[in-house]
Order: structure tokens, then sequence, then C-alpha cells
């Protein structure tokens, strides 16, 4: 692996954004966040995956992926992620490397070729060019090939150094932040900058979370600058730099990039959360806040008051008849991040109880909140393996289980309501519209009349099974003879 | 005979393929008790796992030796080694397969050496077979993962023919990658119905059939017995399905002296007919009446159906004998295929497909090839979505993967009864697109002749307004 992408991973453990880290004792930083893998129990994707998903959502690219076919055929055009235009974003692109291409040492040429392709087929306004493990394992040269290609074809082909073998989703997300910092933000200037642009960072407008956010925020005259990376064209990513305050979204996926553009640019950021109610009022409060502070029309703050009462009051309106209906349902959350901590104060807002949250991808600072939101610690879990799951659904430990994909199948086997709250879910949860949404699905999955159904054992399975068809008052058949 | 046309493209776009590996996982799954490993980095292993779950809509056990930057300067042997341990300790499985990737072949490990060092210096493994089968990401496609697999399960654990070994009223199947579960379900009814018993390597149809438990399983929830692959030599005869099945046949035929018969297709009425003269010629038994009767039904729904096949066009994208499959039925239906797309070239059968050129490529060639014949569907799996939106045209998901459908492991295909279900399917596909004549349908319904006029060409001439 080249030397200047082990000193950003060295680097990158080093972040002083990073609540875990600063807590950390000097050596132990530098091991960084990486907990060994065991093979045989390892779940997860890798860095090159969590590049990907921090900036597939910038729509009007084209992502290349050189590598053999693995890492791109079986996970492309794979979450939603949605545009309101630019379709370009969609399309899997790799060099599908062979055999040959690698004992030759063809896969530069073939990675510069392919760049060519795309430029001439859709002469998008830049191309992301992500390695994968076997071209680093051989040595190709993504940058150099790159800046090569940038030069003589002059569309921006930005090179994602993120191997798989070199660590996590996370670490990945990070090193995608890393790219756009060196490579991308702060590369054009916008035609207009206004004293309300803001950034979104971590955002990646999942089944269109970002579009229940945006009118809330042109209400109030706040322009969104970028959202990096959902539904984002190229040109505001590069533009990114003029924007005033930065929000982060997702607690630890892009902190360094938060913490570079303010060290560059004097832009600062706060950590919020649009999921809930409560989370979405205070995002909007600091925004407004700091925005008036970098020299917003003071009125703002007012106006954002405005809105959020009128917002809070419409949303809880809308949720009253649902909250009899779910006050005391047991919730079994497992999730990894930022998601637990603003999904358990939502959850509470309607009166469910959390029988416990996971906490294995959380940060200290997730799991200080979860603690006070839930009052101590005792129902946090780092991980529950599958078939402890099971058991514990199958025995109505819980009467809801909230989780990603991985463990849907754990939680329908034992017949109990499942609810995707992961990046491939298909409902949008986020803003005080979100709220609504997600408690309207919680209530839909909890009330439907199937779960009695096929809990119940089949006729010839049940001890009174004849008694109980015998009520039907069908005539029994009398034996002839 | 078709000419067979590599792309020569760098870049492939909206790829066709799955790749080996996961074809050899999907083997794995239809063995009891087993548990598929991917031998390398952990983010392949998380792809694949995540499309099959989406695809079966089932929890996949799918496991990962891990190897990270440390692993790949050094090897992965004691990867291998720790995670064939974790598993056995971990899941008690009686079968774990192993699927090399791109990352260890590039590295050139000698991973079966590995294995076998491994075997021997640890006890603990002594309950659990394990097979290794080398699937580079870089070559061939899902069928060809999977039949490495079937291949090194059949080196690896069936027992050679012997004169202690007695022969029994059995028959042996390999099915292909492209058969579902339901597929299976039907062949084994059509060869119990000669008083057969079917013993089918891999044999997904309890596995990833889609069914509920009574209780947690970590392992495969069902496939071939390890005792039925021990005693493949018992048969009277093999069964494989489809020409990548050929290279496991010829395997299972080298060391058991079971002679075996390579159906290129089980689909339509006269690979159906083959197959169950076959079975009637080993059993020296009569056809059963309901086989008769679900003939004379697909006899009954081609003609039917034939209607709605006759000019119409189609473009079709699959893994080789797929492909080769579907071709032969839309073309015997009176469709006409105008473009065919392998996601590999190295299958005989594609020769055999009823086009001029096949082309080995991706689902943008399909796209491109769809749109210049103007096809009025398309055939292929559900990342063809995106090219039956741009076009307009409707898309039938066959193959793998179909995330975005409901009920794939139950699409019956082979046989009398599947090619009949088939057959509405793809009716009832076009039977919705149809609409009510209007006027302006007619007008240029016959082309009128061309013009050639000397300022230009113009075609003109025709009633109808432009
Ligand atoms: S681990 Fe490496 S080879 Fe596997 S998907 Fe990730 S980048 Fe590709």
């Amino acid at each position: 692996m080249a030397e200047s992408l082990n000193a950003k991973i060295t680097a990158l453990f080093d972040e002083p954004g990073c609540d875990t880290n600063v807590a950390k004792g000097e050596k132990a930083r530098k091991k960084g966040c990486s907990k060994p893998l065991q093979p045989g129990a390892a779940a997860g994707g890798c860095a090159f995956d969590g590049a990907k998903i921090a900036l597939q959502p910038i729509t009007d690219v084209v992502h290349l992926v050189h590598g053999p076919l693995a890492c791109e055929g079986n996970g492309w055009d794979n979450r939603h992620a949605a545009t309101s235009g630019p379709e370009l974003y969609r399309i899997g692109a790799t060099t599908d490397i062979t055999e040959t291409d690698i004992i030759m040492g063809n896969g530069e040429k073939r990675l510069y070729r392919a760049i060519r392709e795309v430029i001439e087929r859709y002469t998008p306004p830049a191309i992301f060019v992500y390695s994968t493990c076997v071209p680093a394992l051989i040595g190709d040269d993504i940058n150099a090939v790159c800046h090569h290609a940038t030069e003589k074809f002059g569309t921006p082909c930005i090179p994602i150094n993120a191997p798989g073998f070199v660590g996590s989703k996370n670490l990945g997300n990070k090193l995608a932040g890393e790219t756009l910092l060196d490579h991308v933000i702060g590369t054009m200037e916008p035609e207009r900058s206004t004293p309300t642009d803001i950034n979104i960072l971590g955002e990646y407008n999942l089944s269109g979370e970002l579009w229940q956010v945006k009118p809330l925020l042109e209400q109030l005259g706040i322009r969104l600058n970028a959202c990096i990376t959902g539904d984002a064209r190229y040109h505001e990513v590069a533009t990114a730099h003029r924007a005033r305050v930065n929000m982060m979204v997702c607690s630890t996926a892009l902190i360094n990039v938060a913490r570079k553009m303010e060290e560059r640019w004097g832009i600062p950021y706060f950590e919020g959360s649009f999921y809930g109610i409560g989370d979405t009022s205070d995002a909007l409060r600091n925004l407004a806040r700091m925005l008036v502070a970098r020299g917003a029309e003071a009125d703002l703050i007012d106006r954002t008051e405005g809105l959020i009462k009128a917002e809070e009051q419409r949303a809880w309106s809308r949720l009253e008849p649902y909250r009899e209906r779910l006050a005391g349902k047991r919730v079994l959350l497992y999730t990894g991040g930022v998601k637990s901590w603003s999904i358990v104060s939502a959850l509470q807002e309607m009166g469910m109880v959390i029988v416990s949250t996971s906490v294995r991808k959380s940060t200290d600072n997730d799991k200080q909140k979860i603690k006070d939101l839930m009052g101590g610690d005792a129902h946090m879990v780092s991980s529950i393996p599958p078939r402890e799951m099971y058991a514990q659904l199958r025995r109505g430990d819980a009467d809801i289980l909230l989780s990603g994909g991985r463990t849907q199948f754990v939680a329908l086997k034992a017949r109990t309501p499942w609810l995707d709250i992961n990046q491939e879910r298909h409902h949008a949860f986020a803003g005080y519209d979100g709220m609504v949404t997600l408690v309207r699905e919680l209530d839909a999955s909890l009330s439907n009349p199937v779960w009695e159904d096929v809990r119940r054992l089949a006729p010839w399975e049940q001890e009174d099974g004849e008694a109980e068809f015998d009520d039907e008052g069908v005539p029994a058949l009398v034996p002839i003879g | 005979m078709a000419t067979v046309i590599q792309r020569r493209k760098a870049v492939s776009l909206n790829p066709l393929k799955s790749s080996a590996p996961l074809g050899a996982a999907l083997a794995y799954l239809g063995i009891e008790k087993g548990i598929p490993l991917f031998h390398g980095a952990q983010g392949c292993t998380s792809f694949a796992l995540v499309l099959s779950v989406r695809h079966f809509k089932e929890a996949i056990p799918l496991q990962t030796t891990a190897m990270d930057e440390v692993a790949t300067c050094w090897g992965g042997a004691s990867n291998l080694e720790e995670a064939l341990l974790t598993l056995a300790r971990r899941m008690k499985p009686g079968f774990i397969g192993v699927a090399t990737t791109a990352l260890v072949e590039t590295r050139g490990e000698d991973s079966e050496g590995d294995l076998r060092l491994i075997m021997e210096r640890n006890p603990e493994l002594a309950e659990t077979k394990v097979v290794l089968a080398s699937t580079p990401d870089y070559a061939g496609a899902l069928e060809d993962g999977w039949a490495s697999a079937t291949t090194a399960i059949i080196n690896r654990l069936v027992e050679p023919w012997s004169p202690s070994i007695r022969s029994f009223q059995q028959i042996n199947v390999l099915p292909g990658v492209h058969q579902t579960p339901v597929d299976i379900e039907a062949l084994r009814e059509i060869i119990e119905s000669f008083g057969f018993y079917p013993v089918i390597l891999p044999d997904v149809s309890y596995s990833l059939d889609g069914h509920i438990a009574e209780s947690w399983v970590p392992t495969s929830l069902g496939g071939t017995s390890l005792s039925e692959i021990a005693n493949m030599a018992r048969a009277v005869h093999t069964i494989a399905i489809g020409e990548h099945m050929r290279t496991p046949a010829d395997t299972l035929t080298a060391m058991t002296g079971v002679p075996a018969t390579v159906f290129p297709t089980l689909t339509g009425l006269e690979p159906s007919d083959r197959l169950v003269s076959l079975l009637a010629r080993l059993s020296l038994k009569p056809v059963p009446g309901r086989l008769r009767r679900h003939r004379a039904q697909l006899v009954d729904a081609m003609l039917d159906g034939h209607f709605h096949f006759g000019g119409k066009k189609v473009a079709i994208a699959a893994d080789p004998d797929l492909l080769f499959s579907l071709s032969q039925f839309f073309a015997g239906m009176g469709a006409s295929v105008v473009t065919a797309i392998a996601s590999t070239g190295g299958n005989r059968n594609l020769q055999r497909i009823p086009v001029e050129n096949v082309i080995v490529g991706d689902l943008m060639d399909l796209e491109d090839g769809a749109a210049q014949a103007g096809a009025d569907l398309l055939v292929t799996h559900s990342h063809g979505r995106q090219a039956a939106a741009r076009l307009g045209v409707p898309l039938m998901r066959v193959g793998f993967p179909i995330f975005d459908r409901l009920g794939v492991s139950h699409e019956e295909t082979v046989g009398y009864r599947g090619t009949r279900s088939l057959i509405f399917r793809v009716a009832n596909q076009f039977l919705s697109e149809s609409h009510e004549h209007r006027p302006e349908d007619f007008g240029s319904a016959i082309p009128a002749p061309v013009i050639t006029t000397e300022e230009g060409r113009h075609a003109s001439g025709t009633f109808a307004t432009h």
C-alpha cells in the first residue's frame, strides 16, 4: 500500500474532533479505532464500501470502480439515496479487471481507457475513481492515472484511495471525506453566496429524507449550499467552502471534513440530528443562532422559534392519535452510531419503552447521550448474536425490532414485527414529517393482524385442536355402518 | 450458429455478472448444515451477503476469513485457520465450503495446500467436512463459481466406486445455478414419480425456498446430506442441467462410473420430453398419468400462448446457460431474440443460441442493443430496471439477483409444468402491455416505399401525417 495512504490513515486515527480518540492515550490513539476483525465471525463492509456510501449520492458524476467484478458487481445501485435530477450516479461503472490485466500489469492502462470511455459517453462534470484491494495489492497508482487523465481530458478525475482491506466502512467514510477535502471542496467558486448559506455533512438523502428537511430551511430563508453528499451536484460540493455554517448529522462519519473546513475556511460546525421532533427543533435553533453570529439578519432567530412552534404543534397533533396505541410498547433497537440516540428520544416521545439499544458503533458521546435519555446504561448492549436475539424475540421480550436489513429475518422468523431504520429502508424518517411517518409505520406494523395469525399453531399441533374446530358447529361426519 | 463476440471496452457499465465466489456460496448453501466461507477481505462477503439476502429474503449464513492489511501482506493461511476453528466452535456446522476471492488468488496463495495442513493439525475440525473451490472474482461468473464448488464437493466427499457399492434405484441430479428452489422441487417430484430416489447436489429446494423453522438455525436450513453425497456412486444415472454442469458431471462419472446425461436446458416441450423418456427408459416404467396430463396442459398453453409471442422482439442478458435456455424458449414460441448478452464467454452453449451474435458484455450493451432493435421486452435480473425505465420497455426479471420482486424462489421454469407457467408469465406480460386500437396505429402499420430523391433521402409517400 502506498506510503501516502498509510500516513493518511494514521492521521485519521489521530482525529482530534473525534471524542473517542481524545479520550484515548497516545499509544491507543495511534492504533486507531480499527478493532482487529475476527475471521469467521466478522460482519460489515470494507473501507471501499464506506467510501462509496459517502460519495455515491453525488448525483451528476460517474462513480468508476477500479477492480475485479466483485467490488462493484455485487453492490451497485443498492441503496435508496434519492436524486432530484441526474441519474448518472446510479450507473455501475467498473474496470472489471481480468486475470490477464493482473498478470500483464495492464490495470492502470485499462483504468485510463475506462475513464476515457466514460467521458466520451457521458461527459460528466467529474469522475470519482475508487481503488479496491486487488489494484492496491498489485500497486496500481490510481492517483497518477487520475492526475494524468484530468490533464488530458480536462474532466476532474478524483482518486479515492480506500481499498477494502485497510479497514472498516467507517474508515472508508473518513477517507472519502479526505478525498473531498483534497480534491473537491474549494476547487470552484459559487455564482452567488448569501449570509445564510449552510452545508449539511453526512446526510445521504436516503429515501429522500433531505426533502423532508429542505422545506423547513427554505421557509426560514436558509440556503442549502451543499448537502454532503445527499442529492448533491459536483459543483455544489466544490463550492462548499463558501458556506457560513456546517451541520454534521452523522456523528463520526465526516467529522474530519467538518473540522478541516473550520481550520481552512473558518466555517464553524455543530453536530445535530433531524431524527425526532426535539432534535429537529434543536438543529434549526443551532443553525439560526450560528448563522446570526456569522452575519445573518438577527430576526432569523425569532422566525425560527416561530416555525418550530408551529411545526411542533402540527406534528404533535398528528401524532396524538397514535400515542395511546403505542404507549408502553417495547422496542428493541439494534442499529449503529448516531441513529440510536436520535431514535431513542423520538420513541420515548411516544411513550414507548426501549428494551435495549445497541451501541456497537456509537462513540462515547453517543453513549452518554443514550445514558442520559434512558437513565443509566442498563439497556445498552454491544452486539447480540442472532440466535440470542431470536430467543429474546421468540420469548416476547420486545414487541418490535428496529434494525437494519441484516437482522430483518431474525425478527421475522421469530414472528415479530420489524421496521427497517438503516440505509436500505424505503421510508423517509427525517424532520417533523419523518417522525410522523416513523410512528405511522410503527403503528401499521404493530397493529397488523398478521402477527396473531402467524403465531397461531396449526390445528393439528394444538393440544385442544379438535375441540376448537368442533365449536364451529360444523356437523361431525358420522361413520356409516 | 451464433458468433460469440467479446467486447473490447475497458469499462463495464451496469454489470450483468455476479461474481464466481457468490455462485460457490449458493452451491454451498445447498448442503445440509453448511456454511459458505469467503477467503479474502471482509468487504466482498458483506456485499455478497447483502445481495443474497435481498434476493432470497432469508438470513444467509455467509462468513469471511476477514483478511486485513497484515494478512494481505503476509498471506491468509492463519486467517483461514482461525475462521474454520471459530465457525466449528460457534456454529457446529457439518460442512464448510470455502470460496477463494480475487485477493488471495492475486497473491497466488496455495489455499488448497494451506487447508490440508490446517485439517491435519486441528483435531477439532475432524467432525466438519471442509471443501475449497478456487473462484477468483476476475474469472467467470455466478455459474462458474457454482460449478467449481460442486466439482470440489464431488472430489472431496463422494466415495469412489468400489466393488462393495450396490446399485440402488437412485438418480443423481446436478442442477445449474439458474434453477430455482421450486424447480428443484419439481424435478424431485418428476424423478420420484418413476420410483427413483433422487440425490440432488446442490439442493437448495429446502435451504433457500423461504420457509419458517421452529428454531434459529445458524447454518443452512436443509440441503443435500453428507451421507447422500458420499453415496452418489449408488445411482443408476446422473442428470446434469446446463453446460456449466458438464465438468461436475464428468468428474462424478469418472469417480463413480455412473453414466451422466447433460441436458442443455430443461425448459420447453422437447427437453422435458427427453427427460421424461430417459426416466421411463431407466425405470422400465410407463410415464405416470400426471406427467402425461402436464404435457397435455403444456401443449395447450403453447397453443394459447403463441399468439402473444409471434413477432415480438426480445432482448435477453443473463449467465450463459440461462441465456441459452431462455433464448431457446422464446425462439421456440415464435418470438425473435434480437439481443443476447452473456455475462461470460466460456460456455459452449452460447454458440447454439438462435441469434447471429452473442455479445459477452454488460447491461449497457443490453440497453443499447434493445434500443437499436426496438425490443418489446427486456429479460434480465433486477438491475435491468434502469434500462427498462429509460427505454420504456417492460422488464421480465430472471436469474440473480432479483431484489425488487417477491416469490422468486417459487418461479417454476423446468419441465412441462414450469414451461407452462413461464409461457403464461410472458404472455400475461405482453397482454398487459397491449392497448385498444386507435386510428393512428394503422397509418404507418405497413411501411410505405422509401423514395430517394436526388437532393437527399426523404422518407415520404406514406399517407399518415408525421
Ligand atoms: S474487501 Fe476489497 S475486494 Fe472485497 S469488496 Fe472491498 S474493496 Fe473489493
